[in-house]
């Protein structure tokens, strides 16, 4: 079974409730490993061999995050610029991370129709993450089909809890190899 | 015996150096080191000392030296804050005790005159050897060290007035008064005489010493600006003798006024040598000058004098220290520390003698029981932290058990010193209430003074832990300044409420793996991160960038919190185990560190944002192999 490393970044977790569902839903999994970023580096002083060796131990790579200005927080960027060395994630010798699956889990704002062409963000999802697809490409990573939970700020509490169990089922499906 | 000034010199210095190093050994202080050294050498002891009366004289210098570093060290505005003690508690000690010495006087049969004089002259205190002693066990900056210090000093104010009116006690007619060298004159050419002399010696200070010093100091003559401290001393000495004030009161005067110049740590270092050796020439004099062939002959009257002076002196002492609200730890501290008699008690039978008011059948035993109970001072000294140590113990013992819990506190913190104080403001300000035990009674009504609420209480007893919300409280922090306390306070933390959390504030390694031992959740070395940002700072003043020389901060950190566990494995395993383990570690982090310094460009800190192995690749493709 392919196993799950789960890096969750949110610098103001104590107030998001989507993120809070979404964790809940998969943290306990068997097979997933929970990594939670701004508790493990307040100071940013991301861990380099620390966090390259929980790569190496792992098949799939989860960023949980806010869609912070189209993007990510961060901490998300800092680790991924000490995290993938030359060498180790790409370029010549660079094949640590070679094969492994790439899925961003995001929460954001605004609402589905809005990411397209005629919307008020005109652009889709898929295109604000290019620079992270690009990364999982020059990594050599398979790029997976982000999984974004819209307007999470506005969900009800019905709402909370589907969009939780369709995490838990993404990630499920992650695991049996889909 | 041959008195050359060589031979002198080299009986004086050899005597203090092995009196002194086997005072030291033994625990009892330089002080008494001295007293015996002189008592060895002198002409009742081995006799190389021909005239111990002529060596006290010049060594009274070093009394005055040291009342002038005294006085360097209090800036007035600090001798303003303590006017209270000094006016309150010193004035009372001398009148009570004066009182008290002349009553008993009195009861034996002694004149009332002479009992007067006699009292007050016993009421004085050895300002030499008292401040020396505190200076030595480090207690000059506690509040006991003050409060002696402010009786000390009105003592030596008060032997001015004391000069002025032992003559009107007079039993006998004299031919002649030796008050001093202005004594023929009338009484208001005598008072400003003093006035112009007191005056004189703030205005010379502050107008003419700076410009004076800053001229020497700029010749770059390092003994001419020593000789001209000195000078300076002795002349501020020698004015105030002439016109009949303590040379020793002008001194601190002087160096009162100096207090706040520029060029006050270049005299202090400057002075201090000649200090800390006329002052143990001063005390070889007085060990040397105790009378023990009268000690021989009357052995029970002079140690009846000795215990009679000290013990009314110090109950004295204890009832005014009291009544003037000092706790009684230190109220007992103040009654032994000052219940000897003083060097001025020598001048003052001396000059009461002259003068006709004390016979010298009186004074002579006098004399030698004030010696003995000089000796006896750091004796004294020891009982008194002793008896103060078993009070304050007690009295914690005794301390209220409820506390005017206004809310239900998250944090029980122990300690209120630096460290507790600002994890206290931490939580306050991130809106948490705290509840505060402090052992120290004056810590806990300096903090009250501030609007802080501090309970006063042992925080190892576990009914004051109660007391202070420990059952319904999430955390303790044990923040206290005694390691061995905060040992205790963890381990009784978690025995009786197993809920809490518990944070401490940690000293060295050592104790660090104490507390680790007793399952303390947050361990934080005290002086850890204050050294570290210090590093940083350093890093940024070679020319770091400020990021640069954070994250080597925190690599710094990290290492070193891993080594501190890893060590952690080994400590308890036996000695010699433990340090072969810290040996291999510390030669695995020099070997890390030689490393990243051999490589500086690819320091760890910024090795992710180092390109240089991409360039490379880079290149290499672009020329094609």
């Amino acid at each position: 079974m392919p196993r799950v490393l789960i890096l969750f970044a949110h610098p103001a977790y104590h107030r998001s409730r989507a993120n809070r569902a979404l964790v809940e839903a998969v943290r306990e999994l068997e097979g997933v490993t929970f990594h939670d970023l701004y508790e493990a580096y307040p100071d940013l002083m991301v861990d380099v061999p620390r966090e390259q060796k929980l790569l190496e131990s792992h098949d799939v790579v989860v960023f949980q995050h806010p869609f912070y200005w189209y993007s990510a927080p961060a901490l998300v960027k800092e680790w991924l610029d000490l995290v993938l060395t030359h060498g180790w994630a790409y370029g010549e010798g660079g094949t640590a991370l070679a094969g492994k699956s790439w899925l961003v889990a995001i929460t954001s704002g605004g609402s589905e129709s809005s990411y397209a062409a005629a919307g008020g963000n005109r652009w889709t999802v898929g295109e604000f993450l290019r620079p992270f697809e690009a990364t999982a490409q020059l990594c050599n990573m398979r790029w997976r089909p982000p999984f974004v939970f819209h307007q999470s700020h506005l969900a009800t509490a019905v709402e909370l809890v589907d969009a939780a169990a369709r995490y838990q089922a993404r990630i499920l499906a992650l695991q049996r190899g889909e | 015996m041959d008195h050359s000034f060589l031979t002198q010199a080299f009986v004086f210095l050899a005597a203090a150096v092995i009196s002194v190093l086997v005072a030291q050994r033994i625990g009892l202080g330089s002080v008494l080191g001295y007293l015996v050294a002189g008592a060895l050498i002198g002409p009742y002891g081995l006799g190389f000392v021909g005239d111990p009366e002529g060596v006290m004289h010049a060594a009274e210098l070093g009394v005055v030296i040291m009342l002038f570093l005294i006085g360097l060290e209090l800036e007035p505005a600090l001798l303003w804050r303590m006017r209270t003690a000094i006016l309150g508690l010193g004035a009372a000690q001398v009148l009570v005790t004066g009182l008290l010495f002349a009553f008993v006087s009195l009861r034996v049969g002694i004149d009332w005159r002479v009992g007067l004089a006699v009292g007050f002259i016993l009421s004085l205190s050895s300002t030499a050897i008292v401040l020396q002693s505190l200076r030595e066990k480090g207690l000059a900056s506690t509040d006991f060290g003050r409060a002696s210090f402010a009786v000390l000093l009105f003592q030596d104010i008060a032997v001015i007035p004391m000069l002025a009116l032992f003559p009107l006690l007079a039993t006998r007619a004299v031919a002649e008064s030796h008050a001093g060298p202005l004594s023929h004159l009338p009484a208001w050419a005598q008072t400003l005489a003093v006035a112009g002399a007191i005056a004189g010696v703030v205005l010379v200070g502050r107008v003419l010493t700076r410009p004076l010093f800053r001229w020497i100091a700029r010749m770059h003559l390092n003994e001419i600006f020593t000789a001209c401290a000195l000078a300076l001393v002795a002349g501020v000495a020698l004015l105030m003798q002439s016109v009949g004030l303590s040379p020793a009161l002008g001194a601190f005067l002087a160096g009162v006024v100096l207090a706040d110049s520029e060029y006050r740590h270049e005299l202090q270092s400057d002075i201090e040598p000649f200090r800390a050796l006329l002052l143990g020439m001063f005390f070889i004099s007085v060990g040397a000058g105790i009378d023990f062939p009268l000690v021989a002959e009357r052995p029970a009257l002079i140690a009846g004098l000795v215990v009679s002076l000290i013990t009314l002196k110090a109950a004295a002492l204890y009832a005014v220290a009291r009544a003037f609200r000092r706790p009684r730890p230190e109220a007992v501290l103040i009654a032994l520390a000052l219940a000897q008699g003083g060097e001025f008690a020598f001048v003052l039978f001396g000059f009461a003698e002259m003068n006709g008011i004390v016979p010298r059948s009186v004074a002579s035993p006098l004399i030698a029981a004030v010696a003995l109970s000089m000796a006896l001072t750091p004796l004294l000294l020891v009982l008194g932290e002793r008896v103060a140590t078993w009070l304050s113990d007690s009295e914690a013992r005794e301390a209220p058990t409820h506390f005017p819990l206004t809310e239900t506190p998250h944090a029980v913190i122990a300690g209120f010193g630096r460290f507790g104080q600002i994890v206290h403001r931490v939580l306050r300000a991130s809106g948490y209430s705290t509840s505060i035990l402090e052992h120290s009674a004056d810590q806990v009504d300096a903090v009250r003074a501030f609007g802080n609420k501090a309970n006063y209480g042992d925080a190892s007893r576990v009914d004051l832990l109660r007391a202070a919300g420990a059952q319904e409280a999430k955390l303790l922090v044990v923040a206290v300044d005694d390691p061995d306390k905060a040992l205790e306070i963890a381990e009784i933390g978690r025995r009786h409420f197993p809920h809490l959390k518990i944070l401490a504030r940690a000293f060295d390694r050592g104790h660090v793996y104490e507390l680790m031992k007793r399952n303390v959740d947050a361990i934080e070395r005290e002086t850890f991160e204050g050294a570290l940002r210090l590093g940083t700072a350093a890093l940024r003043a070679l020319g770091w960038r400020a990021h640069q020389a954070e994250r080597a901060a925190g690599l710094f950190r990290r290492h070193d919190e891993r080594n501190v566990r890893a060590m952690f494995e080994h400590w308890g395993q036996g000695d010699s185990a433990y340090r072969s383990a810290v040996n291999a570690r510390r030669a695995l982090v020099e070997d890390m560190l030689a490393r990243d310094l051999a490589t500086h460009e690819v320091t760890a800190p910024d090795a992710a944002w180092d390109t240089a192995s991409l360039d490379e690749e880079v290149e290499r493709r672009a020329r094609g192999v």
